[in-house]
């Protein structure tokens, strides 16, 4: 256990001396004040539009849009970070001479693969969280407009990058870093757009696109996590504007059921002992 | 006491490429033993099998007693990786209080401090790896190895970085760890190194034992040339203390003598014996 942390903390000093951090927080304030302009441009030309006759509710479209977006963008940077985090762990590391110094230790590869991972997961996960929560505030205070479920929204957020940077770790194992690097985006941006076909598939009864993108919220539950944060999102915007809102900007919101916490759970365990299996049967 | 190092039966196999076919090894506690063997012979195989990076095809290696890879082995020996690379951002003293808390060494500033000294980083403990150049990261590679006082020490090729001083330096460490009792596996180009220091040599040659003994053992027959008026006259397995004899002789049957050489066969002919195609 205390191996394990020792090997994260290497990993984290490294992303600070790096300043991998310092690059992520300038760039992360950057998006921020991005967003807190546009959400108030936003508002101010919404705040005349009044009711009107089909009954939008103006704020709440505006206010579910703009988190939706932030969401989409909070993902993607987490998920660009638990990938850098993780892609050369095992075999990037191995190539460059720098793993076997640590693995030939007492401390074993399993301990390694978790201090690896509590590094990377803890490291994007607190990020989504902070650059979330700065999300719901902004689009608050200056539109007015507060999400439904703010905490389930940003849990399953939070879980999604979680399930990415276990997966990130896997590819470790079997490609060298860049090929990892390219593989574990790709097959996230596979999820996204298995959603967006599926929200596509909403709006026009197209049971195969729906099917498809359920599969693929499944086999891919990052992506069943995205849908169902977006859900958990917009749950009190009813009428019209639900309606609307629920396409979402980048992916449309989709209950996954109540099945998704213990799937979660349990993708992450089987994804975990695979790369621990894997590992322990790997030459180096 | 169980050896530090016992291989048995040790095969492995990459593919359709045999790299070790049925070696069987020993080192003592605190025993000298150098590996040597030409390119692609297969001892970085040996060693790695024996840290627990690679695992055999066949046949088993045990440190202390300890199957290889085990944690109970892992944390009996240091080691030295053939091509290995620290952090950059790392300082030599961070890399070894890092080795320190992972091999469970309480050894604290002291042993880091004295560990640099002992390989000639004396007063570098502060300065980061990447501005280091390609000896002195091997020379902090070593240091890193003997963090925690392991009973077995597996270097491979440790001086191939290293400038004439610095071979000098592991050659008086490699005596300083014999003190302390504490065995090595040494593999290694340089036949004057193990010459000079180890017990013991084993040569390996396309995966299989060809040569152990110790270095003077396996230098193998010595002999005297001496040079008459009718030619050079070799005398195999005679000594130095036959010359006097074989001179008296010589002359008695009327040679005339130029030049008389005792020949001590060097461990270079001895290896290039064991190894030729
Ligand atoms: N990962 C690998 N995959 C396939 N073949 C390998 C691998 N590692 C080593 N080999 C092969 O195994 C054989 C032994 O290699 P090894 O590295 O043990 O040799 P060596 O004696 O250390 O050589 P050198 O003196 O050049 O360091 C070689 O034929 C090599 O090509
Ligand atoms: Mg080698």
């Amino acid at each position: 256990m205390t191996d394990a942390l020792a090997v994260a903390g290497v990993a984290l000093r490294e992303s600070v001396r790096r300043r991998v951090f310092a690059v992520v927080v300038v760039l992360t304030a950057a998006f921020g004040a991005l967003y807190w302009w546009g959400a108030s441009q936003l508002f101010q030309d919404t705040s005349g539009f009044g009711a009107n006759r089909f009954g939008i509710d103006a704020t709440a479209l505006a206010g579910a849009t703009l988190l939706g977006l932030a969401m989409f963008g909070t993902l993607f940077l987490g998920v660009v970070l638990a990938v850098f985090l993780t892609l050369g762990a095992v075999r990037g590391d191995a190539e460059s001479g720098l793993l076997q110094p640590l693995i030939v230790r007492p401390l074993g590869r399993r301990q390694y693969l978790a201090g690896r991972f509590a590094g990377a997961a803890s490291v994007s996960a607190a990020y989504v969280a902070v650059v979330y929560a700065g999300a719901v505030l902004v689009t608050g205070l200056v539109g007015g407009w507060w999400p439904d479920q703010v905490l389930g929204a940003g849990v399953r957020l939070v879980a999604a990058v979680v399930v990415v940077a276990a997966l990130s770790l896997l590819g470790s194992v079997f490609l060298s870093a860049t090929a990892n690097g390219i593989a574990v985006l790709m097959v996230f941006g596979a999820g996204l757009l298995a959603g967006l076909l599926g929200s596509i598939g909403d709006a026009l009864s197209s049971h195969t696109l729906q099917r498809l993108a359920d599969t693929a919220a499944w086999v891919l539950p990052f992506e069943a996590l995205y849908r169902d944060a977006l859900r958990v999102l917009v749950a009190n915007v009813t009428g019209v504007t639900g309606a609307i809102v629920q396409l979402g900007p980048l992916g449309g919101s989709h209950d996954a059921g109540p099945l998704l916490a213990p799937w979660t759970i349990a993708y992450v365990l089987g994804v975990a002992t695979l790369t621990s299996v894997a590992f322990a049967r790997r030459d180096l | 006491m169980d050896a530090a190092l016992a291989v048995t039966g040790l095969s492995k196999r990459y593919g359709a490429t045999d790299a070790l076919r049925g070696i069987d090894l020993e080192v003592a506690p605190g025993e000298l033993v150098g590996l040597l063997g030409p390119n692609g012979a297969g001892k970085s195989t040996l060693v790695k099998i024996a840290c627990g990076l690679v695992r055999p095809t066949s046949g088993e290696a045990r440190i202390c007693g300890a199957p290889a890879g085990s944690p109970a082995a892992r944390g009996a020996l240091g080691y030295l990786a053939e091509l290995f690379r620290f952090p950059g951002w790392a300082s030599a003293d961070e890399i070894l209080a890092l080795h320190q808390r992972l091999a469970r060494s309480g050894g604290g500033a002291a042993e880091r401090a004295e560990l640099l000294e002992l390989v000639g980083l004396g007063g570098e403990a502060a300065r980061r790896v990447e501005t280091m150049s390609k000896g002195m990261q091997q020379r902090l590679g070593i240091a890193q190895a003997l963090v925690g006082r392991p009973a077995l020490l597996l270097l491979d090729e440790p001086t191939s970085a290293l400038d004439p001083t610095g071979r000098r330096t592991v050659r008086s460490l490699l005596e300083e760890l014999r003190r302390r009792g504490q065995a090595v596996l040494l593999n290694t180009h340089l036949l004057s190194e193990v010459e000079h220091v180890c017990d013991r040599v084993a040569i390996i040659d396309r995966g299989a034992l060809v040569a152990a003994g110790r270095p003077g053992d396996l230098s193998g027959i010595s002999g005297v040339e001496i040079e008459t008026a009718s030619g050079i006259r070799r005398f195999p397995g005679a000594t130095r203390d036959d010359v006097p004899e074989l001179v008296a002789r010589l002359v008695g049957e009327g040679e005339r003598i130029y030049d008389v050489r005792v020949v001590r066969p060097t461990l270079e002919d001895a290896y290039l014996a064991a190894v030729a195609p």
